[in-house]
């Protein structure tokens, strides 16, 4: 059974495709990066795996399952996003945002107990967000603020985690934490992550598979070295790149001649 | 800065529970105050008096007490509405009566009244429901934006429109028809708690409980719904279920208020913020700090307006106009500021 399955996806918000005939499938838990240029219809894709839209035509499957057929509390538990920007209204502070994350698992319950606030601790304690925890959601840093979108999304406990650019307002030390953090969770505890982002490098380093979207079209899907080549980037994002192999790690890096 | 506590249930019973003898000593106040002056030792041994089978004080039992009981019913009613129309529409400045709902269901009432509906049972709250139910949906067309953003802007004018289109069909059908039964303008304008019966207090208190117990168990609902509906979504939520059952048990609340008290203003506003500024945004502990403070704040509101011209009574809208229309400018003015 595939983590997930897409078979033919199209969507449009208005008239013009956003997404058109796409089609692939993560057989196993990995993490899939999703890139393409502005508008290429990555955030739409990402919305067709949690359920938030459903594809006009074709269907996705989540663990074996069409995305259609879930209650979003069962989904909840199964898919979490970790949104771009979420513009905060009232005074919520940090922890109370997380906690947030254990609404899918409690049922009718009106409190949480002692193992949401376990589970809650450790996530923010994973994306280092346990200083801020109680200040106010508003008054974090756009970095901050992810790191606890991030820890509320993992309180969810899910077996897929979407993340939206979640790494741009990262510092590097936080950028470096959350990638080994994602990396470790895929090895030791089956996570799949899907990771729509527009660093190519830094896609290419972390990725096990590269999901290339271009104009709504999948253009190309496979391991970095396979889709990362100087003419996939020269069609889909019109820019001449030179490509060498990263002589740490040995992957794909890329040099944008300007 | 302010200490964040966890929202337990023993935090939520131990500050309802302060709120609750703030409420009471609030409720003493009241009752000794008036066009005649009651000391508290009074009132004590007029009490024990009616423990004792005495014939009950006029002006305590039959004059200031029903109307202290009344006032704390609606303006718990009104501030708990406040509080599900603000977070339904991620707006702190929405209110009932901002938002035009009130107007709609006083509009609905003397609707009822003229064509006869208090002949039959509920008939005239149940058309200021109504009211109520088409002004959230007309307030929610005019202000919805694509997929259900609402923008503060369209919203408040939405509501200024609407509430300005219901003042004027308040005032054209109540010059119009002449019916012994509509009670002045001032009180479908302005409000009044002065005609407290026993029966409308004690049904109206079954309502408001009922509709609290519903409310308190979709509080943690209403916490993701703050966060916006695609997040709330996300986070395991029916969202269009409950909406429904929100809006709906919003509504309800002002038109139970509306069609008892008349049009009473801002306190749906004034009240929820205040609380959301002391106790957090946690609608566990926000609905029924809310409530209490809600009745505790408009049975001062009509105390004062029982005693600040006595023998005259002010319409007690008039009270909390006064202080909310300046309290509005001064969220509208920080919110822009932030």
């Amino acid at each position: 059974m595939s983590v997930i399955y897409t078979e033919n996806i199209s969507f449009r918000y208005t008239d013009k495709p956003v997404l058109e005939n796409i089609s692939f499938n993560v057989d196993r838990p990995c993490l899939l990066a999703v890139i393409g240029p502005n508008g290429s219809g990555k955030t739409t894709l990402l919305k067709m795996l949690d359920g938030t839209l459903f594809p006009e035509t074709g269907r996705a499957l989540v663990c074996g399952k069409d995305t259609r057929r879930f209650s979003r509390r069962e989904m909840a538990r199964l898919v979490a996003m970790v949104p771009q920007e979420v513009p905060p209204v009232f005074p919520f502070v940090a922890e109370e945002i997380v906690l947030m994350g254990r609404f899918p698992h409690q049922g009718h319950r009106l409190f949480e107990d002692k193992k949401d606030y376990r589970i809650v601790y450790d996530a923010m304690e994973k994306t280092d967000a346990l200083p801020f925890a109680r200040r106010r959601f508003s008054e974090l840093s756009a970095g901050e603020r992810q790191r606890v979108l991030i820890a509320r999304a993992l309180a969810q406990e899910p077996e897929i985690l979407l993340l939206d650019e979640s790494t741009v307002y990262l510092d590097l030390k936080h950028q470096a934490q959350f990638l080994s953090l994602i990396r470790a969770l895929t090895r030791d505890r089956g996570l799949t992550v899907v990771f729509v982002t527009h660093d190519i490098n830094l896609a290419a380093q972390n990725a096990d598979q590269i999901l290339l979207l271009y104009n709504g079209k999948k253009y190309a899907i496979g391991t970095p070295a396979d889709v990362l080549t100087a003419k996939n980037i020269k069609e889909v994002y019109d820019v001449q790149v030179g490509i060498d192999l990263n002589p740490h790690n040995g992957s794909p890096r890329l040099t944008l001649f300007a | 800065m302010k200490v964040y506590h966890r929202v337990t249930l023993l935090r939520v019973l131990t500050i309802s529970a302060l709120l609750f003898l703030f409420l009471v000593v609030v409720c003493l106040a009241a009752l000794s105050l008036g066009a005649v002056h009651t000391g508290l030792c009074e009132i004590q041994a007029a009490l024990q008096g009616l423990l004792a089978g005495e014939a009950p004080n006029q002006i305590l039992f039959s004059v200031r007490l029903p109307r202290i009981l009344f006032a704390g019913i609606v303006g718990a009613s009104l501030s708990m509405a406040g509080v599900v129309f603000q977070a339904l529409l991620r707006n702190p400045l929405a209110d009932p009566y901002v938002l035009g709902v009130s107007g709609g269901s006083a509009l609905g009432a003397i609707a009822g009244i003229v064509v006869g509906a208090g002949s039959f049972f509920a008939g005239v709250p149940f058309l200021a429901f109504c009211g109520a139910i088409l002004t959230v949906l007309l307030v929610f067309v005019v202000a919805g934006g694509p997929r259900g953003v609402f923008m503060d802007n369209s919203l408040l004018l939405a509501g200024v429109v609407v509430n300005s289109f219901f003042s004027a069909a308040i005032l054209f059908s109540l010059s119009v028809v002449d019916s012994p039964q509509l009670r002045s303008i001032s009180f479908w304008l302005m409000g009044d708690l002065s005609g407290a019966a026993w029966r409308d207090i004690a049904v109206s208190f079954v309502c408001l409980t009922a509709v609290f117990t519903v409310l308190y168990s979709q509080a943690r609902r209403l916490n993701l719904l703050v966060q916006g509906e695609e997040t709330a979504s996300r986070l395991g939520l029916n969202t269009k279920g409950a909406k429904y059952v929100m809006l709906t048990a919003a509504s309800f609340l002002t038109a139970v208020a509306v069609s008892l008290a008349g049009i009473i203003g801002f306190v749906g506003m004034m009240v929820p913020h205040m609380m959301r500024l002391v106790w957090g945004s946690d609608h566990r502990l926000l609905l029924p700090a809310a409530a209490l403070f809600g009745a505790a704040f408009l049975i001062t509101a009509d105390t004062l307006a029982r005693t600040l011209l006595a023998p005259a009574e002010l319409p007690v809208g008039v009270i909390t106009a006064l202080c909310g229309a300046p309290y509005f400018i001064f969220l509208m003015r920080r919110r822009g500021g932030r």
